[in-house]
């Protein structure tokens, strides 16, 4: 009894944590002055003008179709790299490891700067196109490191047993392996798609001049100070979030899992 | 299965070939910066700075930090971790979920909130005068660099190392129950073992961004400490010197690799098990 | 899993087809502005769109050395960009920059007042490629209830009676601009033994610092988080709206007068829409428009005259009388070497 109490403390605990700078925000889209600083009062004008705020709202399509799109990419890629690299020698599997870990390490700036020659340099106009490959290249590494523990779990003799059975080499793929990497890839899809709403440094150097993500418009609002309607919309998009997991939560279980 | 050579070298060729244009071309200039001064000439100028008193002392206070941040992610999470494994199993997804969202809302307004909590004038603050309570001075201190760090890491240290739990068979832990096993020795002999590549997943995904962050110690360590990560950003943006920026980085880069081999050493697999 | 999975695949596609809407350009072609975040009221793009019928494609950075090597790689052919002072000096000693047609600037020739464009020299000396936009002097922002000495001097920002209530600038050139200064100085020093000076005495100050900051300064002095501050003055008058007991005082020593100018990239693919857009951004109602939206203090003499609040009009902080003042600057671009130097002791200066 005082052993679920004390559990029950401590993940509130660490939630209150979490969630201690999400609440400010969500306060601070009600906060009738302009500045974090200074507490001028309740309003609702912020949200009301968030959607009269063309350019935000197309920067969290932008933001959006970016972060879905990139992320699908980096996990389509990263799971058919993972199969090739499960089957790879020691040596070569250890290099290919090595290699896909540098993005993480490399500077941002860094990843930046040298992405936006290369393309210069291959004569491919920055815009919408160049920001896709940029955050594909970042979020592949991550997607690697979800879907690879799960795939050395495998058993690959039931693989074999299905093309044995007569299932062609995809049939067996999607009916046998994909379910058992399933929670692997959804969580490198997660992971792709949290690295790519936030990266600010390579979207902006492999970015289109006019194309915009919330990223991008939040760091040059710094030097004018951050709209509080960018407040307002963070709050939308969390509780929409919310309600869905809640949604998803609730319905009725599938057998999967 | 004779056509499965071919077959699995086409399944990899995607990936070779954009690691090959995405990866190697950014590192190569990295190193091509690194090893070269501005008129183009080779030089070890850069690598070698990591010596002067001021870059050798930002490398020390960032491996503090982010090493102090790495442990107390840790100890915070292990807890945390096996709470969540122990609970009912059909919700993993949304557990998994609950704890990256904060991580969806934007780092610099996430971080900014955390200002906004801390300051002398802040929201903590006025909690604690309106309890009577004494004030809160950590902000622009190594303490709120820390607090900043274990914030946004945290959730990076609980997923592997919850991951890892659930993979553990409740069979082999019964099994040691059964064999006289007290909890406490469960635990060390059976349970801690078995999540260790969680644990290695967990802190490198922790300590290499902590490494490498310099926008926690601006907005939160009020900018008076100097960390490697801000001396490197401050090259590339304020200096415009992108040898030492690159030769600073390369330092950087060969420490990460030393954790990275050490992490390839316990955890026997090679690939950690994150998530 | 399975149906946050299909989710997923859902929104993506739905976003994805989103995503796809051409930019059809202007009747009359396009221009790409390339300015500072939150620098222009939006408004008067659509104006200017309406009136010219030439697309505006418009972009922001967020620091000069962020946006240099954007342009300088050649990255997206900007044609109007917006570059402070010094940056301007750098991006005409790589020749970047075109030359401008001043018969498309009527406007400009008009309306700026004499004494920007000789501002303007020390880093432009024939004014041949910049029409000044914004300016503004860097001076001290005070609390009148924290503080109860005179404030005068760059010297409050040494007194030990503020320890941890003094908000420095974390930039190297501005933080060096108070060393300096303080010293009777100039800010554009390359004299090795000067510029030690000035670090000795950064480094005296670092134990009174509260925090370094760059653009926090603005909510930190409303706030009442600190009692002085470093700030630029298109802050003050906001900074001062928010908070009255806010002061803005522009040091005896001296201080920067910095100028943000629009200019014409080299390889401006319109350079002739790029003239009509600057030209545009002179006349005084739209101009008018830009200072109302951004506060920073316009070098339009005739939009000054449309100011309606003669409070704001003859604002000392926003049009203070620069006759007044002796020992005022503009920063200019220093080169790479005297760059490193300023970089290796703000290091130190920061390391302590």
């Amino acid at each position: 009894m005082i052993r679920t109490v004390a559990r029950k403390i401590y993940i509130i605990l660490i939630f209150i944590f979490l969630y201690a700078p999400i609440a400010t925000l969500m306060i601070l889209s009600f906060n009738a002055s302009r500045t974090r600083a200074k507490w001028g009062g309740v309003t609702l004008h912020w949200y009301i003008s968030l959607f009269d705020n063309r350019e935000i709202l197309q920067a969290l399509w932008n933001t959006l179709f970016i972060a879905f799109i990139s992320s699908f990419i980096a996990v389509v890629i990263g799971t058919v790299a993972c199969i090739a690299i499960n089957y790879m020698g020691k040596h070569k599997r250890a290099i290919v490891m090595g290699i896909t870990n540098i993005p993480m390490l490399n500077a941002d700036i860094v990843t930046g700067i040298s992405l936006m020659l290369l393309f210069i340099s291959l004569g491919i106009k920055l815009g919408m196109g160049t920001i896709l490959l940029a955050h594909i290249t970042f979020n592949i590494p991550y997607v690697i490191l979800c879907v690879m523990p799960r795939m050395k779990q495998l058993n690959p003799s039931t693989f074999e047993a299905a093309l044995d059975l007569g299932a062609s080499p995809a049939y067996a793929f999607f009916k046998v392996v994909f379910p058992d990497i399933l929670p692997g890839v959804l969580s490198g899809f997660l992971m792709a798609f949290t690295m790519s709403l936030d990266d600010f440094i390579i979207t902006h150097f492999t970015k289109g001049a006019g194309v915009d993500t919330l990223s991008t418009k939040i760091y040059t609002e710094v030097k004018k100070g951050i709209k509080p309607e960018m407040y307002a919309l963070s709050t939308i998009i969390f509780v929409t979030v919310l309600l869905l997991l809640f949604l998803i939560n609730k319905a009725p279980k599938e057998k999967l899992d | 299965m004779k056509n499965n050579g071919i077959a699995r070298k086409l399944l990899s060729a995607p990936y070779i070939v954009w690691a090959a244009i995405f990866i190697i071309v950014p590192l190569g200039m990295v190193f091509y910066y690194g090893l070269t001064d501005k008129t183009g000439a080779f030089t070890l100028e850069n690598i070698a700075a990591i010596m002067s008193a001021e870059h050798a002392k930002a490398l020390w206070i960032s491996l503090g930090l982010s090493l102090i941040s790495t442990v107390i992610c840790f100890f915070l999470a292990y807890p945390l971790a096996m709470i969540l494994a122990n609970m009912n199993v059909s919700q993993h997804s949304f557990i998994v979920l609950i704890f990256i969202l904060p991580m969806w809302m934007n780092f610099l307004l996430r971080t900014l909130a955390w200002q906004t909590l801390l300051e002398k004038t802040g929201v903590i603050n006025n909690v604690l005068s309106f309890l009577h309570l004494p004030a809160l001075n950590i902000i622009n201190t190594p303490y709120a660099i820390v607090l900043g760090m274990v914030y946004n890491f945290l959730p990076f240290m609980v997923l592997p190392i919850y991951n890892s739990l659930v993979k553990i068979d409740p069979n082999v832990v019964n099994a040691a129950k059964d064999l006289g096993a007290n909890g406490i020795q469960t635990f060390f002999k059976i349970t801690l073992p078995l999540s260790v590549p969680g644990i290695i997943s967990g802190i490198t995904m922790v300590f290499i961004p902590a490494l490498t962050t310099f926008v926690i110690s601006k907005l939160l360590g009020g900018s008076k400490i100097l960390l490697i990560g801000n001396v490197i950003e401050e090259e590339f943006t304020q200096a415009g010197n992108w040898h030492l920026g690159s030769g600073l980085s390369i330092v950087l880069m060969i420490f990460i690799i030393v954790n990275m081999v050490v992490s390839a050493i316990f955890d026997k697999d090679g690939e950690g098990s994150f998530l | 899993m399975k149906k946050i999975s299909v989710l997923a695949i859902c929104l993506a596609a739905v976003f994805s087809f989103m995503g796809c809407d051409g930019s059809p350009s202007g009747e009359n072609g396009e221009v790409i502005v390339y300015n500072w975040g939150e620098y222009l009221d939006p408004e008067t793009i659509e104006l200017f769109e309406e009136e010219t019928g030439i697309k505006v494609i418009y972009d922001e950075f967020e620091t000069n050395e962020i946006m240099y090597p954007k342009v300088e790689a050649g990255a997206s052919e900007y044609d109007v960009i917006c570059p402070s002072d010094y940056m301007i000096q750098k991006m005409l000693e790589n020749d970047l920059l075109a030359e401008l047609n001043f018969d498309n600037l009527p406007n400009a020739k008009a309306n700026i007042g004499a004494q920007y464009w000789e501002q303007s020299k020390e880093f432009d000396p024939e004014n041949k490629y910049s029409v000044p936009y914004c300016w503004g002097t860097v001076g001290i922002l005070y609390n009148k209830t924290m503080v109860d000495d005179a404030v005068d001097s760059w010297n409050i920002l040494w007194n030990e009676k503020y320890k941890d209530n003094i908000l420095m600038q974390d930039s190297v050139r501005d933080a060096f601009m108070v060393g300096l200064k303080l010293n009777g100085y100039s800010m554009n020093s390359t004299n090795t033994e000067e510029l030690e000076t000035a670090k000795n005495s950064l480094i005296q100050q670092k134990p009174f610092v509260q925090a370094y900051v760059v653009d926090q300064v603005r909510d930190k002095m409303i706030g009442n988080e600190a009692a002085i501050g470093v700030i630029y003055s298109g802050e003050a008058i906001y900074t001062q709206r928010e908070n009255p007991d806010l002061e803005y005082v522009i040091p005896k020593e001296g201080t920067n007068v910095w100028i943000d100018s629009w200019v014409i990239s080299k390889n401006a693919p319109n350079k002739e829409n790029g003239e009509k857009f600057i030209d545009f951004m002179c006349r005084p109602e739209i101009a008018l428009m830009n200072f109302n939206f951004i506060t920073y203090s316009t070098p339009n003499d005739a939009a000054r005259e449309l100011i309606e609040d003669e409070d704001i009009r003859n604002s000392p902080i926003a049009f203070p009388d620069l006759s007044q003042y002796d020992n005022l600057e503009t920063f200019q671009y220093l080169g790479e070497e005297a760059d490193r130097i300023y970089n290796d002791l703000w290091k130190e200066v920061k390391s302590e």
